[in-house]
């Protein structure tokens, strides 16, 4: 797409968000379902800054859609969640590195690509550099994934891909901060307080109480429940990858370890979250109402949640398998997921946590301060 | 008759309610709960449903103490008193105090029903102790009763349109409705009419308005045709309240023909001058707090030349009031902003020299009746009149907006439906803005509407449904 029509398309996304948010400030009846509304009336126009910062600040619980008597087929033709989704979708785009940024139109393709590359380099170089009889053999006892991919070659290219995740995600939050004119906000502690309390009980898919309307205008908890699964099954794989590092640096006790050690049990639980949450919104999008949806976003959120379920699916395999000949193959698939994860990380669905806090910090500001 | 007729001739049901908004929602799950078999004609899509109460946001009703979404006690004298004020005593007292007494902790009701409340919402915190206010608004409240009905297993029927019942010696056996598919004729037991006001048909409201009527705004449903108000007439029901009368508000004058609902309101007035499509003011801008005047410039509009009228504020006054939904008209000077509406810009920049030579110092609240008037001008402006003088200028233009029209069928204490001699039909009942004429002669009390629909609503339901017990 030439960068003319890009920015012609991204103005008439911000457009739209503006003009729904018009309407939404003059009627404010959905003051009561989560944090945007109240966000919205504390001011009377919006600058781009602004609806950046409220489109990241929608979970997309999809309440508003359902009590709205502007929605379709009324001729105001008000979509919120519909036009949040969409510039949401823009803020992840323009706030990525240069070259990263044409890997969000069509994010569903790229994110399958990385993953599939670099599971199969993975899979070949170690395959080459093994042997095949080392490769497709079992083994047992600690260390026996080194005998797959040395020791150093795993720490290298994980730790790279780790820090490029990282720096990237850091960078982009940052460039977020920019586009929706944050200012010092981000230094009120009492804001992450209320902000890290809010991510970790879920406040805004709860619909005021009754939770969000998914798959259809009833109400539920079943999102949020997914969406829990999700991020506490995240956490635990990460505290298990983490306890690894620990025993296996500090200690000298390298991998595999027992079933009932504390990182195959972590790893184990948190696999098992990530399955059935990804699984759970995976099946959550074929059977939702499309209509509040963005279908741009779609394939970014499809993407993301099928790329977790694959490594926590790869993950769980490769602890079962792991004394069998499979087991080398289940590694290398299971690390070039992860590999993939990483790489993608920054370039798709994944930034909205980052972005999601950092709205979640500035509207606990704002409203401690009542000022914007 | 024809076959498609002949099938559709088994439609039959004990309780038949007809409408589907507050007061046919109530009705409905009332009947329902009482163990009846109970359908709900919506003459509208699904997607629109819920007439005038899909608009709304909160209710009034009395209640003894606080709670998490009500500030203080509101007790029925204290309401009764209110409606006495806002109808300047145009009520009929029995059914006022029924639906005052009615409507006592009707809350609890609502939430065991599938209703939401929230504190009263900024910018409206002088109702918070008065009204309920509903999360989500009126729709979120109509979706939750429709999935109360489902639960219960109440039918309802979309896009179909009750035309005219079948009445015998004072009781109803069936109704005709025309629905997507064709005619139906549905044999009942009792039926229910909260089928709303008549505002949404456009040639009865010029009937009683004359071609003034053309430029009303209808601020909510256009399926409240008055249709079964009409039948009803036929049939010898017996009618009160002035077909004129009704709740219409000054609202911003592009607002849609038809479900604008709140967002066009405009809260602008007090702060600057409306004038006329001459250029000229006609009535005291300031007289009151907004909330308690919208409500009569919607008729002071309509009595202007082309029911229009223009507002002018100038920058001071701009982020006074609740947004707008659409931008206002923005000039450097009063007759540039004249010229882009229309007017005469020297009939306009005369009229602002008048007011600006006519205003005194003194000092400016826009949260009290400043006292802040004009002197020795006709009309006066008598509160908040700081001369207009600080560009740029923003300007708007005011239409009538009909709320809803309270030319009702008469009912009873059991909310029954009123023959021309006194005497009730057997069977037929009546709630919501069908029967708001019982309570409202003239004014309007925020929040009541949904008071009346709720109350008689239930009332109907239980009666329409005890009456086939005995
Ligand atoms: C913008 C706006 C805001 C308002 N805000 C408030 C508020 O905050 N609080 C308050 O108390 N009041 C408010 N009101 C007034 C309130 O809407 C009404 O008093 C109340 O909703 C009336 O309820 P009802 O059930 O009688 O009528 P409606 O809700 O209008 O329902 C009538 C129903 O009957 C259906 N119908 C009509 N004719 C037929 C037919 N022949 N066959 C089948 N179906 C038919 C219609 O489709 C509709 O569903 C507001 C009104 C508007 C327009």
């Amino acid at each position: 797409m030439s960068d003319e029509l890009k920015c012609k398309q991204q103005a008439a996304v911000l457009k739209e968000a503006d003009r729904v948010m018009g309407i939404c400030n003059a009627c404010r009846y959905c003051e009561g379902i989560c944090a945007l509304f109240p966000a919205m009336e504390l001011r009377r126009t919006f600058t781009a800054g602004d609806l950046n910062y409220l489109a990241n600040l929608c979970h997309n619980c999809r309440g508003c859609y359902y009590c709205c008597q502007y929605a379709p087929p009324h001729e105001f033709q008000l979509n919120f969640p519909q036009a949040m989704s969409a510039l949401r979708a823009q803020t992840y785009e323009q706030t990525a590195p240069g070259f990263l940024k044409k890997l969000f139109p069509n994010n569903a393709f790229y994110v399958f690509a990385v993953s599939l590359v670099a599971t199969i380099l993975l899979t070949a170089v170690s395959l080459c550099a093994s042997g095949p009889s080392v490769f497709f053999g079992a083994h047992s006892g600690s260390g026996s994934f080194y005998k797959i991919i040395p020791y150093g070659a795993m720490l290298l290219v994980f730790c790279l891909a780790g820090l490029f995740a990282l720096v990237a995600l850091l960078r982009g939050v940052i460039a977020f901060w920019r586009i929706s004119d944050g200012k010092l906000q981000w230094l009120d502690l009492a804001a992450h307080k209320k902000a890290v309390r809010d991510v970790l009980t879920l406040k805004y898919l709860d619909g005021g109480g009754d939770g969000c309307n998914y798959p259809d205008n009833r109400f539920s908890m079943i999102r949020r429940q997914f969406h829990h699964a999700v991020f506490y099954g995240f956490l635990l794989c990460l505290a298990s990858t983490s306890v690894a590092f620990i025993y296996d640096h500090a200690f000298g006790w390298p991998a595999p370890y027992g079933f009932f050690s504390l990182p195959v049990l972590l790893g184990t639980f948190g696999g098992l979250g990530l399955l059935a949450g990804t699984g759970g919104m995976l099946w959550l999008k074929t059977v939702m109402d499309a209509r509040p949806a963005d279908p741009a976003s779609t394939g970014m959120d499809m993407a993301f949640s099928a790329l977790l379920f694959l490594v926590s699916l790869s993950g769980l395999l490769l602890l079962v398998f792991r004394s069998t000949e499979l087991m080398g193959l289940l590694l290398c698939i299971h690390l070039g997921l992860v590999l993939g994860l990483f790489l993608t990380m920054p370039c798709g669905k994944f930034v909205h946590a980052v972005f999601r806090y950092a709205a979640l910090v500035r509207n606990a500001h704002e409203q401690r301060t009542g000022q914007v | 008759m024809s076959k498609k007729q002949a099938t559709l001739d088994h439609i039959s049901t004990d309780v038949l309610v007809i409408g589907g908004g507050n007061a046919a929602l109530t009705a409905a799950i009332t009947a329902r709960e009482l163990g009846l078999k109970v359908l709900v004609l919506e003459s509208s899509p699904i997607e629109v449903r819920g007439g005038n109460s899909r608009h709304t946001r909160n209710i009034r009703y009395i209640h003894d103490a606080a709670n998490s979404f009500l500030t203080g006690p509101y007790l029925e004298e204290e309401c009764y008193n209110d409606l006495l004020m806002v109808t300047k005593g145009n009520t009929t007292e029995k059914m006022a105090r029924l639906v005052i007494r009615g409507s006592h902790n009707v809350g609890d009701w609502m939430t065991a029903h599938g209703c939401r409340f929230q504190p009263a919402m900024r910018g409206t915190l002088h109702l918070s102790r008065t009204n309920a206010f509903f999360r989500g608004g009126g729709k979120g409240l109509i979706n939750a009763y429709h999935e109360t009905c489902r639960r219960l297993g109440v039918q309802v029927m979309y896009e179909t349109e009750a035309l005219d019942l079948e009445v015998a010696n004072g009781t109803c056996t069936a109704v005709h409705a025309q629905g997507p598919k064709g005619e139906y004729l549905i044999r009942l037991r009792s039926v229910v009419l909260a089928s709303g006001g008549y505002q949404g048909n456009r040639a009865w409201l010029r009937e009683a308005w004359g071609p003034t009527a053309d430029n009303f705004l209808i601020r909510g449903t256009p399926y409240d045709k008055g249709v079964m108000l009409k039948a009803m007439m036929e049939k010898g029901a017996k009618t009160i309240g002035d077909p004129t009368q009704g709740h219409c508000v000054a609202i911003d004058g592009r607002a849609p023909k038809f479900d604008g609902g709140i967002c066009t309101r405009l809260d602008c007035v007090p702060f600057g001058i409306v004038v006329n499509k001459d250029g000229r003011r006609f009535y005291n801008e300031g007289e009151e707090f907004w909330p308690k005047r919208y409500a009569i410039w919607g008729r002071l509009v309509a009595g202007q030349p082309d029911q229009i009228g223009y507002v002018f504020i100038d920058a001071k006054s701009i982020n006074l009031f609740m947004p707008s939904v659409f931008p206002p008209l923005e000039s450097d000077t009063v007759g540039g902003l004249a010229e882009q509406m229309g007017l005469e810009p020297n009939a306009v920049e005369e009229t602002v020299r008048a007011f600006n030579a006519s205003t005194k110092p003194g000092s400016f609240n826009p949260g009290e009746l400043d006292g802040l008037a004009t002197e020795g001008l006709d009309p006066p402006k008598t509160n908040w009149a700081r001369p207009l003088d600080t560009p740029p200028y923003y300007g708007y233009t005011l239409r009538p907006g009909i709320t809803f029209t309270y030319l009702s069928l008469v009912i009873n204490e059991q909310a029954r439906v009123v023959q021309q001699d006194d005497t009730p039909f057997n069977n037929i009942f009546a709630a919501g803005e069908i029967t708001s004429g019982n309570v409202l002669g003239q004014g309007y009390m925020a929040g009541f509407g949904m008071t009346i629909g709720t109350v008689f609503g239930r009332l109907a339901g239980k009666e329409a449904a005890t009456c086939l017990m005995n």
